[in-house]
């Protein structure tokens, strides 16, 4: 059995030059591919140029027995790209409207079939539990993705904490309510999706050593648009299923209805594992576009995480479960 | 002629102002003010103004009627042109830089039934030859009603873009459907107008169905 370590060098001492070699890349092929590729000597920085943030690399750090050794996305890109329905529904809005959000004090409610209920503060909720670094990719049921430095503790340990009854098979999660702070709560016609946003997860998908209560990107507090303080991360699975700013755990016995289920059960389903093999109805999922990369690549069943997560799905139907 | 000469330069002043949203797109991409992913946001923005370009093709006829401008017309066959420019930059950004020419996709993505990329393609190929039979010359040779017959198509690639539209989203449907409600309003217009001219032309009212 392997017991991760938390590293104890900070992420944001992680990576390279290649990062900053990402977007240059993209420039060189996209101007190539478009037979202009004058214009990118011309032109010294362009839309794939631009300034890459502050994560540094260190090739000396080991990678975690969970880690890609991909190149990361750039921060600048995995901070202003973002899917956060509350905020907004363009990728810039979070971003844009998430800077009042207020993340601290934060209270998580936990209730269900578990033996610690009760309302925790943020600090005593992982109070015990050891964060560490992940770095993962990031599927998007859009078909782009990411490749994110974590850091958070291991969602598994949190499940032990609270101890669930064994008449517990799910868990599901919610995320905080609050039109003050999320412009579009506030709406009541044309409401994008039914508040809160709502997931869940089998327990014993829950307690894999993949799944992940983040805390922190790239060795730094999360920020708002990315879910702060606490968010979802498996990354098995679409990205819509990373719920951010969780305010409510609850332990129970039927499949949780999750919020893009709810709005359009033909094209979302529960499990929203990555599968090239299961499109969308509306768009492939064979491929995906990596953020800073000009073609697209194809995608890897469960993300590539088949080793660790695949035996959870055994006999199951991936079609229909989808 | 003094009409002509007054609003000449109305024309190329139109002209100009319909490349901008292409200039500030190519701005924009050699600037870094597109987001992570720019393939998108280029395709995205080129699709979107195919469909306004369509409206405001559409729009030209009533708005001509109801100001009694009527030097307007001028404008519409540009119009039209441009919403093909639009549409035809937004279909090669999506089989050159989206899918990169990879046919088995693009062949799935057309028969799979995927209404979404299916309307699209409607859309399109319903202002081909819309594009192609815009010339003086065209209008002459296939006579002023044959061609306006059918030049009728673009009811149906608005539609078909607008449906295109609709049918990406994955629940913000209030901008597709603002754009359905115009084009709704402009197509009723146009319902309306045929029937005062029935009307006036003393042919029998068809009953509504």
């Amino acid at each position: 059995m392997l017991i991760q370590r938390a590293s104890d060098i900070a992420s944001s001492e992680i990576t390279s030059e290649n990062l900053y070699g990402n977007r240059r890349e993209f420039i060189k092929t996209a101007s190539a591919v478009l037979g202009v590729a004058a214009a990118g000597t011309i032109i010294p920085v362009g839309a794939f140029a631009r300034p890459q943030g502050v994560v540094r690399a260190d090739s000396s750090k080991k990678p975690g027995p969970y880690d890609t050794t991909e190149k990361l996305t750039p921060y600048e890109d995995a901070t202003t790209y973002n899917n956060y329905y509350e905020f907004g529904i363009d990728k810039g809005d979070p971003a844009k409207n998430s800077r009042n959000f207020k993340p601290k004090p934060w209270t998580v409610k936990v209730e269900g079939m578990c033996s610690k209920p009760g309302t925790y503060a943020f600090d005593d909720l992982l109070k015990g539990l050891t964060v560490e670094d992940r770095i993962y990719r990031m599927r998007c049921v859009e078909a782009w993705s990411m490749v994110i430095p974590w850091q958070g503790v291991p969602l598994a340990d949190l499940i032990k904490k609270l101890e669930p009854a064994p008449s517990a098979k799910y868990v599901e999660f919610k995320t905080l309510v609050d039109p003050n702070q999320y412009p579009e709560q506030r709406r009541s016609f044309f409401k994008v999706l039914d508040w809160p946003y709502v997931e869940g997860l089998r327990l014993d998908e829950a307690t894999n050593p993949l799944a992940l209560f983040a805390t922190g990107v790239y060795g730094k507090p999360l920020p708002n648009q990315n879910g702060a303080p606490l968010r979802l991360v498996t990354p098995w699975k679409y990205g819509f299923k990373g719920i951010k700013a969780i305010v409510n755990i609850r332990f129970t016995d039927k499949q949780p209805l999750n919020t893009w289920q709810l709005q359009a059960s033909q094209e979302y389903g529960f499990y929203a594992n990555v599968n090239p093999n299961v499109d969308h109805p509306r768009w492939s999922q064979a491929r995906e576009r990596r953020i800073g990369e000009f073609f697209k690549r194809p995608t890897l069943m469960f993300n590539g995480y088949g080793e660790q997560v695949a035996q959870m799905y055994a006999g199951m139907d991936l079609r229909r479960n989808f | 002629m003094s009409k002509l000469n007054r609003w000449w330069i109305l024309k190329p002043v139109v002209f100009l102002a319909c490349l901008v949203p292409i200039e500030w797109l190519v701005f924009d991409t050699l600037t870094g003010g597109l987001s992570a992913n720019p393939l998108e946001d280029i395709r995205d923005r080129t699709g979107i103004w195919t469909l306004r370009f369509l409206m405001m093709t559409l729009g030209v006829t009533p708005l001509r009627r109801i100001s009694g401008w009527s030097s307007l017309i001028r404008f519409r066959r540009m119009f039209g042109l441009f919403g093909f420019f639009y549409g035809f930059v937004h279909l090669a950004t999506y089989i050159w830089l989206d899918q990169y020419f990879a046919f088995a996709e693009i062949l799935k993505d057309m028969f799979l039934k995927r209404p979404f990329i299916i309307s699209g393609y409607i859309s399109f190929f319903l202002m081909l030859p819309l594009a192609l039979t815009s010339t003086r010359k065209w209008i002459t040779r296939l006579g002023g009603s044959r061609w306006q017959m059918l030049h009728r198509l673009i009811y149906l690639s608005a539609v078909a873009g607008a449906l295109h539209y609709f049918w990406r989203v994955k629940a913000d449907i209030e901008r597709p459907v603002a754009y359905i409600a115009v084009l709704a309003v402009l197509l009723a217009i146009r319902g309306w107008y045929a029937l005062q001219r029935r009307r006036s032309q003393g042919i029998p009212e068809m009953k509504a169905v």
